[in-house]
C-alpha cells in the first residue's frame, strides 16, 4: 500500500511495520490474551493445526490447549458454548472456520446472542466475538466463498464488522473482544496474506465509525472489506484520468456510521456503493437508502450506482469465479460512467 | 420434603392462576403450562446449590420456581408490566432470573444445550466448583444440538446435567412414533455418559438421580444425562385441542398426580399432618394473590425506552 492509501491517524506513526492481516489478527489475539485471562479462543482446527488459513499459528504453544480450544465439527455448539461462556465471565472468541459454515450456527447467534439481553429486560452482557473468513477468489467453490454480513445486519443485537486493513484487523478485533455484545467479524480470506502498517503495541478502533481512506471530490467509492483496496487501486487509475474518487471504508455495518458516508455523498455528489456479496439484500441497498434519505440527497448530480456480485453461487473456475465479484477495472468503469452522468 | 411440597404446591397455583389470567384476557402473549410436571423440576433443582445454574425451557415456569425466583416479578412479567423480570420484553417463555442462577427459559427446542456446555465449560476454565443443569424435554433430543451438545461435554468431562422431562408429546408427536428406542436416557451411551430414566411423577426418585448426577459433575467426572417421565395434564399451548391423545390418557396420568402422591407419602411417612397440609395449600394461596396484587399495581412499559436494552 501507498502512504496514499493509509487513514489519516497513521500516517503520523513513525515506526512503520508491516505486518500481514492474518498476522495483525494473531497479534492482537496474543497480546488481549496475555492482558485478559478471561479471553480464550474455541473453534475448529485452531490449536496445532493453527487454523484452516494459518490465523491462530502458534498461539496453542504459548496458552495451552484450554484456551486455544479445539473442537469437534460443531458449530452451533461452538456458538451456543461461547455465549454460555460469555454470560458466566468468559470473553470467548470462537471461530467458524468458513463463514458459510456460520449457517449450521445460526439459532444460537440469531435467536441466542443476539436477543439473550433484550429478552432477559437488560439484566445480562453477552460479551462473544465470532470471528470468520468469507468471500470469494481461492477456488472454494459455492459453499466456502459466500459474503453473508447482510444477514447479520439485520438482526438487532449483533454486531457486524468488515475489517480491510492489517491495522483494522488487529484494532477492530481488539475491540469486538472488550464490546460487551455479540460482534461478528467477517475477515476476507483474500486478505490474510496482505501487509500493512500494524502498531506493535495493543490498540482499539471504535466500532461503528467509518474511516475515509482517501479524499476527493468528484465521486465517492463507498465500500468495505476487499473492496476498500480494490476501490482504492481504482482511485489511483481513475486519477490518472483526472477524475479524483473519495474512497470511505465503512468498517462497521452495524452500528452504521451513517454521518461519515453521508457527509461524504453530499460533498462529491455521485456515489459508487461497493460490495463482493450478491447485489439483491445485499448491505449497499441499505447504504443507498442510508443516503437517499438523508440531506444529502439534495446535492446528489447523479442516481446512486451499487457494484455487487452477480445473482449466482460463487462458481469454480477461475476465471467464472473472478467475473462474480467487483474487480478494480469494473470499478473504474462504473466510476468512469458515473462521472459523465 | 416437606419444602418439595410446598415448591410443588406454590408451581401449582401459580399456573392455574396464570391460565385464569389468560381466560380473563389479562395476559396478552402464550405460554406452556407445566401442570403435572412438579416433580421434576422440583427434584431436580433442589439436588442443586443455590449457586449453580440451571438453564430452562419454554415450558420452564417450574423450574423457574423451585430456583426461587420471585413470585411477583414472574406475574408481572406474564402480564407484560415493567416489573417484571424481563420488564416485559420476554414474556412467559423468557423468564430469567439471573441473580438466582436461572440463565432463562427459551423458545427454542433445545437452544440450552449448547449454551450449559458453554457454562459448564467456564466454570472448568475458572475452576468454579458449580454446575449447570440443563432442562429439556423429549422433542429436544431429536434436534441436532441434542447431540453436538452431548458429545462435547462428554469429551471434556464438563459439571454439566442434562435433564430431559419426557412428557410423552413435542406438541403432538408422541414418543412412540419420534424414538426408535424405548428410553431416551439411552441416547448416553453412543456419548460415553451415564444415562438413567426415572419416574418424573415420584419427588425422591427425580431427586436422587439428580443428585448422583451432580454430585459427579462436582467432582470434575464430567456430564450425565437423566430421562424423568412425566406428562403434562394441558395442551402444548393455548391452541392445543388434544387432538393426538385421548382423554382416558390424560385421564389415567391425573391418577398418578406428582402432588398427591408426595403429600400422601409424607403423611403416611408421619412427616406431615393433614392440618399442616391444609396450611401449607392455604399459604401458598396467599402467595399467588400477592403475586397478582404486585402484578397488577406494575405499570407498563415505556415504547420510547424500547431500544436501549438491545446493546449493552
Amino acid at each position: 500500500m501507498t502512504s496514499a492509501t493509509q487513514p489519516y491517524a497513521e500516517t503520523v506513526t513513525v515506526v512503520q511495520r508491516e505486518v500481514t492481516y492474518a498476522e495483525a489478527i494473531r497479534e492482537g489475539l496474543r497480546q488481549e490474551m496475555r492482558r485478559d485471562p478471561r479471553v480464550f479462543l474455541v473453534g475448529e482446527d485452531i490449536g496445532v493445526y493453527g487454523g484452516a488459513f494459518g490465523v491462530t499459528g502458534d498461539l496453542v504453544h504459548e496458552f495451552g490447549s484450554d484456551r486455544v480450544r479445539d473442537t469437534p465439527i460443531a458449530e452451533e455448539v461452538i456458538a451456543g458454548l461461547a455465549i454460555g461462556a460469555a454470560i458466566t465471565g468468559m470473553r470467548p472468541v470462537a471461530e467458524m472456520q468458513f463463514s458459510d459454515f456460520v449457517t449450521l450456527a445460526m439459532e444460537q447467534l440469531v435467536n441466542q446472542a443476539a436477543k439473550m439481553r433484550f429478552m432477559l429486560g437488560g439484566k445480562i452482557a453477552v460479551p462473544m466475538v465470532v470471528r470468520m473468513p468469507g468471500g470469494s477468489g481461492t477456488g472454494a467453490a459455492a459453499q466456502h466463498s459466500q459474503s453473508l454480513e447482510a444477514w447479520f445486519a439485520h438482526v438487532p443485537g449483533l454486531k457486524v464488522v468488515m475489517p480491510a486493513t492489517p491495522h483494522d484487523a488487529k484494532g477492530l478485533l481488539i475491540a469486538a473482544i472488550r464490546d460487551l455484545n455479540p460482534v461478528l467479524v467477517f475477515e476476507h480470506k483474500l486478505l490474510y496474506r496482505v501487509k500493512g502498517s500494524v502498531p506493535p503495541e495493543l490498540y482499539t478502533e471504535e466500532l461503528g465509525k467509518a474511516l475515509v481512506r482517501r479524499p476527493g471530490h468528484d465521486l465517492s467509492l463507498i465500500a468495505y472489506s476487499i473492496m476498500v483496496p480494490r476501490a482504492l487501486e481504482a482511485a489511483e487509475l481513475l486519477a490518472n484520468e483526472g477524475i479524483e474518487a473519495e474512497v470511505v471504508d465503512v468498517r462497521c455495518l452495524r452500528p452504521l456510521d451513517e454521518a461519515t458516508i453521508v457527509a461524504s455523498a453530499r460533498h462529491t455528489g455521485r456515489v459508487l456503493v461497493i460490495h463482493e456479496a450478491v447485489r439483491s439484500g445485499g448491505f449497499g441497498g441499505e447504504i443507498v437508502a442510508r443516503i437517499a434519505e438523508s440531506e444529502a440527497f439534495d446535492f446528489l448530480d447523479a442516481p446512486i450506482r451499487r457494484l455487487a456480485g452477480r445473482e449466482t453461487p460463487v462458481p469454480y473456475n477461475r476465471a467464472l469465479e473472478r467475473s462474480t465479484v467487483p474487480q478494480v477495472e469494473d470499478i473504474v468503469a462504473a466510476a468512469r460512467a458515473l462521472v459523465r452522468e | 420434603m416437606r419444602e418439595a411440597l410446598q415448591l410443588m404446591l406454590r408451581i401449582r397455583a401459580f399456573e392455574e392462576t396464570a391460565e385464569q389470567l389468560y381466560m380473563r384476557g389479562l395476559v396478552h402473549g402464550t405460554m406452556h403450562l407445566s401442570i403435572g410436571q412438579e416433580a421434576s423440576a422440583v427434584g431436580a433443582v433442589l439436588a442443586l446449590e443455590p449457586t449453580d445454574y440451571i438453564l430452562s425451557t419454554h415450558r420452564g415456569h417450574g423450574h423457574c420456581i423451585a430456583k426461587g425466583a420471585d413470585l411477583g416479578r414472574m406475574m408481572a412479567e406474564f402480564m407484560g408490566r415493567e416489573h417484571g423480570y424481563c420488564r416485559g420484553r420476554g414474556g412467559s417463555m423468557h423468564i430469567a432470573d439471573i441473580d438466582g442462577g436461572n440463565l432463562g427459559a427459551n423458545g427454542i427446542v433445545a437452544a440450552g444445550l449448547p449454551i450449559a456446555v458453554g457454562v459448564g465449560l467456564s466454570m472448568q476454565l475458572q475452576a468454579l466448583p458449580h454446575v449447570c443443569l440443563a432442562f429439556f424435554g423429549d422433542g429436544a433430543a431429536n434436534e441436532g444440538a441434542f447431540h453436538e451438545a452431548l458429545n462435547v461435554a462428554a469429551i471434556w468431562k464438563l459439571p454439566v446435567v442434562f435433564f430431559c422431562e419426557n412428557n410423552n408429546y413435542a406438541m403432538s408427536m408422541s414418543v412412540r412414533n419420534a424414538f426408535p428406542t424405548e428410553l431416551i436416557s439411552q441416547r448416553a451411551q453412543a456419548y460415553n455418559l451415564p444415562g438413567v430414566t426415572v419416574d418424573g411423577n415420584d419427588l425422591q426418585a427425580v431427586y436422587g438421580a439428580t443428585a448422583a448426577a451432580v454430585a459427579r459433575a462436582r467432582a470434575g467426572a464430567g456430564a450425565s444425562l437423566i430421562e424423568a417421565r412425566t406428562y403434562r395434564w394441558r395442551g402444548h399451548s393455548k391452541s392445543d385441542r388434544n387432538l393426538y391423545r385421548t382423554q382416558q390418557e390424560i385421564a389415567a396420568w391425573k391418577e398418578r398426580d406428582p402432588i398427591a402422591h408426595l403429600r400422601t407419602q409424607l403423611i403416611a411417612d408421619g412427616l406431615l399432618q393433614e392440618a399442616e397440609a391444609e396450611a401449607m395449600a392455604a399459604q401458598v394461596r396467599e402467595e399467588i394473590a400477592a403475586a397478582v396484587a404486585f402484578a397488577e399495581a406494575s405499570p407498563e412499559p415505556d415504547p420510547r425506552d424500547l431500544e436501549d436494552e438491545v446493546y449493552a
